[in-house]
């Protein structure tokens, strides 16, 4: 087997979520104030994700104070607490790049239908 | 203490610190070695201890290094290297040298050979900076002024200039060491490690720390 492969597998975590580009997820970040360790939420649409083991990361986009904000995360980050998927969107395409010219009722993400 | 392992470079990934850093690490493979040969002042004029690591095909070996193997009388060994210890005499030969050596955030120097690039231009090879692409500029590459004219009528020595670059002996400082795993004789350094994938390195403890 492939060490190096061995030495990310072991790094990832086993809790998270599946999740897609289009979802919308809460992602629950650890913060370090001096002593004290406080969780964040960082709620918004999955962008991105781009894969490879243990180095996978993903980009959560949201409008606050309507100005867009983004944060890519290392999706096995000991830095996130966890992750909650809030609804799956239905998407055609798994950069959502676009979103970022679009504001207000133009940027919404069709909800997956369920069958 | 010195020590030192021959190993071979795996590759890199990154690993999680316990704050939820990524650090780049480089995954080496080092050991089991086997010690050789002891040089002692008395016998060779210096401390030394040589060791083994690789295994290879005994008709791939010569009858004089066989002969020299079978003093230690643990089989044939694609790398021969020398480190020099001081306390070389407390070394047994036939004894194995494992990963177990180094502990986590040992200093540690890494010696390896650089990938080579063929015979590369000023531009790769030094850092020069090179000219305009386009708008009629008719200098791109090229390494310019070597030097002056009637005096001194010759290019001073040492002038870099295009010519072969990398493959070459490099060792690389004081990379700190991220975790060791004798199970699988894996040691991860903090930092990249000259050399490809699969090339061997010797790593030994740092010499400016300590």
């Amino acid at each position: 087997m492939n060490w190096v492969e061995m030495i990310e597998k072991e790094q990832m975590r086993g809790d998270i979520p599946g999740f897609k580009s289009g979802d919308t997820v809460k992602v629950y970040v650890k913060i370090v104030e001096g002593q004290k360790e406080r969780i964040q939420v960082f709620e918004g649409v999955v962008i991105r994700k781009k894969r490879g083991n243990s180095r996978a990361m993903f980009t959560v986009r949201k409008v606050s104070y309507g100005v867009g904000v983004e944060r890519t995360f290392p999706l096995h980050s000991p830095v996130i607490d966890r992750i909650e998927v809030v609804t799956r969107g239905r998407v055609r395409r798994s950069r959502l790049y676009y979103l970022r010219q679009l504001r207000g009722k133009e940027a919404r993400i069709k909800e997956l239908g369920r069958r | 203490m010195e020590k030192g392992l021959i190993g071979r470079k795996l590759g890199m990934t990154q690993v999680f610190s316990d704050e939820g850093a990524a650090i780049s690490v480089t995954v080496i493979e080092a050991g089991p070695c086997v010690v050789i040969q002891k040089k002692t002042r008395e016998t060779d004029g210096y401390d030394a201890v040589q060791i083994g690591f690789g295994r290879k095909k005994t008709k791939r070996i010569t009858k004089p290094l066989q002969g020299h193997f079978k003093k230690a009388d643990k089989g044939f060994f694609q790398f021969l290297r020398e480190f020099r210890i001081d306390n070389a005499g407390e070394y047994e030969v036939g004894a194995e040298l494992n990963v177990d050596i180094f502990a986590v955030g040992d200093y540690v120097d890494i010696v390896g050979t650089s990938k080579g690039r063929g015979f590369a231009g000023g531009v790769k090879r030094h850092g020069f900076k090179g000219g305009r692409a386009t708008h009629g500029s008719m200098f791109h590459r090229a390494p310019g002024s070597i030097g002056a004219s009637a005096d001194p009528s010759r290019v001073f020595k040492g002038t870099k200039l295009p010519g072969h670059m990398g493959d070459r002996r490099v060792t690389v400082q004081n990379l700190v060491v991220f975790s060791v795993r004798p199970e699988r004789n894996l040691i991860l350094v903090k930092g990249s490690v000259p050399g490809s994938m699969n090339g061997f390195v010797l790593i030994k403890n740092a010499v400016k720390k300590s």
